[in-house]
């Protein structure tokens, strides 16, 4: 179904979209499917699958540490597509594959998005690849395939080009909270606030995502009074990490967000 | 020039800044400001009294008369080796520092892998008091202990690169990740042609006093201005990139560049990333690099620490798909043999980087008349205990 599932979540007026992020391969090679199915059993309103990556420059030390398990684990790309499609035969919700743009591009451009149309994936968001270059030399691939694909911007990014990733962008655009690999902050500050109201006032065409730094139930609800929607990953792949039963850790992580 | 990079930072197809909007605050200052900061007086008249009085540039030009007879041709090493801190390296962490400082931080970021691209910037972190964090992976910190030691004793913070496979390429993932958190007062001195658009740029920028250098000396020694061939070492490919630098576009110099093959391009303990790599992306550029099926990068294997990198520059994966230079390759006990062969015949221990350069020799069919510069990037005293557990040398 492609971008349309991921347009639809935003348009169905529900407020307060919580997504999760998910490395596939962790904790066990196989749990992915199963997490994803009970994320969207419990109210989550899309998840980013990450497809770990040897270098992952773009993220903090807790996703890192779960992408090299991940590897040890034996992910690869097949089992991460042959999970996908798994999983998408039982459930509805949007699925954005998340990882580095060598990955995409190791495989070949259209192979790869092919292969997420395939699969099941509705989307991509490939934090290393910059809009000059996405412009230049994919961007006329990337619109041949129904797939949304989501740019990050953060506190530095100035106006002008928050309007070129909006332009960019499909499904949505992915609010980088703070100026700091992920799961680094502790509370949104003043300047962050001031922050989001400022992309606010730019009135984007794309519903905005606020991420990196989301922890806790607090967070969640202010990212959600300035956007569309809040991701959280460092914070969960951490509750796994300290985990034994990880459905359990999962239902009772997503229920102190989502309940008060 | 036509070897220069685009408006987006490409060499042909390979080059570019693939990098997280993170980082795109510091690469955009850092580009919008290098080439004009690199371009002023005071910039230049500072930089080349560092050279000159500090580096201890020219480095000579030396004819070597036993190794040329050897190979019945006319060899001259570019004695990159007698520099301060012993390699080409601090070429580079000079200029690059003099940037920081008019850019206006006080606190330096590097990788390095061997060491001697760390001992360069503490070097310079030294001489200009400032705050030096050097990222090197886990595994290497055993391997060098020297260099450690030698970080710490000029000032420098050495901190372990605990993820992935723990060696170079880790320890550039945590340098970047470092820059990304601190974006305002870091400056991330980078210390090879690689790395996101401007590094690739600016570092063969600094190091092209090599080749303006050899142009000088072949005009005195030989009456002409360029060699017939430069022989050099690559792994990400400073060296090299410095000794070709005003060559570039002149077609009578035949550039070669040498890879670390390892136990053998075919052993899977290989550094050869023009052979066994493939196009991609690794630290922010697109270029050759070593990855299995997946796009993973693989981890590379060289005796020399400074040869394992599993990319090389995007200058060099451009030079080669254009064939302006060609590549050769050199095994672990080629090179050990080279650096010998150097020894005995000319006093001269290599740096094992550089001795793959010279193992090359054997590899190419010399005319008597035909004049050759090998880029001696480093001396070999970091890699003593190689050389005498290799070649059993105290027995």
């Amino acid at each position: 179904m492609g971008k349309q599932r991921i347009n639809n979540i935003f348009k169905s007026g529900d407020n307060d979209i919580l997504s999760i992020y998910v490395t596939t391969g962790y904790p066990e090679l196989e749990s992915m499917p199963v997490l994803v199915e009970e994320l969207a059993e419990l109210g989550v309103g899309f998840i980013e699958v990450g497809m770990p990556y040897s270098d992952p420059l773009a993220d903090g030390q807790t996703i890192q540490y779960s992408s090299s398990i991940a590897l040890k684990n034996g992910i690869d790309l097949d089992k991460y597509f042959a999970q996908v499609h798994q999983v998408r035969s039982k459930v509805d919700i949007p699925l954005i594959f998340m990882g580095y743009f060598n990955q995409v591009l190791r495989l070949g451009v259209e192979n790869f998005l092919q292969k997420c149309l395939n699969s099941g994936i509705d989307g991509l968001i490939l934090p290393d690849l910059p809009p000059e270059i996405y412009k230049e030399n994919y961007k006329a691939i990337f619109d041949k395939y129904d797939l949304s694909l989501s740019f990050l911007i953060t506190p530095t990014t100035s106006d002008k080009r928050i309007k070129l990733f909006d332009e960019l962008s499909s499904g949505f655009i992915y609010v980088i909270s703070g100026s700091a690999t992920t799961g680094k902050t502790n509370n949104f500050t003043n300047s962050q606030l001031e922050y989001f109201k400022r992309i606010n006032r730019l009135k984007l065409n794309n519903p905005k995502v606020i991420g990196f730094g989301v922890s806790n139930r607090e967070k969640y609800l202010i990212a959600n009074k300035y956007s569309d929607g809040a991701i959280i990953g460092s914070a969960y792949i951490k509750a796994l990490k300290n985990s034994k039963d990880y459905i359990k850790t999962t239902r009772q992580f997503v229920d102190k967000i989502l309940k008060s | 020039m036509k070897y220069e990079v685009n408006r987006l930072g490409f060499y042909g197809k390979y080059g570019g800044a693939f990098i997280p909007e993170l980082l795109h605050f510091n690469i955009e200052e850092l580009e919008e400001k290098y080439k004009e900061i690199i371009a002023e007086k005071s910039f230049q008249k500072e930089f080349q009294a560092l050279l000159k009085d500090y580096v201890g540039r020219p480095s000579p030009l030396y004819y070597a008369k036993r190794l040329s007879e050897k190979y019945n041709t006319k060899i001259y090493l570019k004695r990159e080796d007698l520099n301060h801190t012993g390699a080409h390296k601090v070429n580079n962490t000079i200029g690059q520092i003099l940037l920081a400082k008019r850019l206006g931080k006080t606190r330096i970021i590097a990788e390095t892998g061997a060491g001697q691209h760390g001992v360069a910037t503490a070097t310079v972190c030294a001489l200009m008091n400032l705050k030096c964090i050097v990222y090197m992976g886990e595994i290497d910190i055993k391997r060098q202990a020297p260099n450690v030691a030698r970080m710490k004793m000029l000032g420098a913070e050495v901190r372990p690169a605990k993820s992935g496979s723990k060696t170079l390429k880790d320890a550039t993932n945590e340098a970047i990740r470092d820059w990304i958190n601190n974006p305002e007062d870091t400056y991330y001195l980078i210390g090879s042609v690689v790395g996101p658009h401007p590094y690739p740029d600016m570092v063969a920028l600094f190091q092209s006093v090599i080749s303006k250098e050899i142009m000088d000396q072949m005009m005195d020694k030989e009456g002409r201005t360029y060699p017939d061939r430069i022989i050099a070492c690559i792994g990400g490919g400073s060296n090299a990139a410095g000794a070709y630098y005003h060559y570039l576009d002149d077609n009578r110099v035949e550039l070669v560049s040498v890879e670390a093959a390892g136990l053998g391009l075919k052993s899977g303990e290989s550094a050869a990333t023009s052979v066994l790599g493939s196009d991609g992306v690794i630290h922010g550029s697109m270029t050759l690099l070593m990855q299995d099926k997946d796009g993973q990068i693989i981890e590379p294997y060289s005796i020399s620490a400074g040869l394992d990198y599993p990319g090389i520059g995007p200058l060099h994966a451009h030079l080669i798909e254009t064939g302006r230079s060609i590549v050769l390759s050199a095994t672990d006990k080629e090179a050990l043999s080279a650096g010998l062969l150097l020894t005995r015949l000319e006093g001269i221990i290599p740096a094992l980087e550089s001795a793959h350069a010279l193992a090359a020799l054997d590899k190419i069919d010399f005319k008597p008349n035909e004049i050759t510069v090998v880029n001696l990037s480093g001396r070999g005293d970091k890699d003593l205990e190689t050389y005498i557990r290799e070649l059993k040398i105290t027995e």
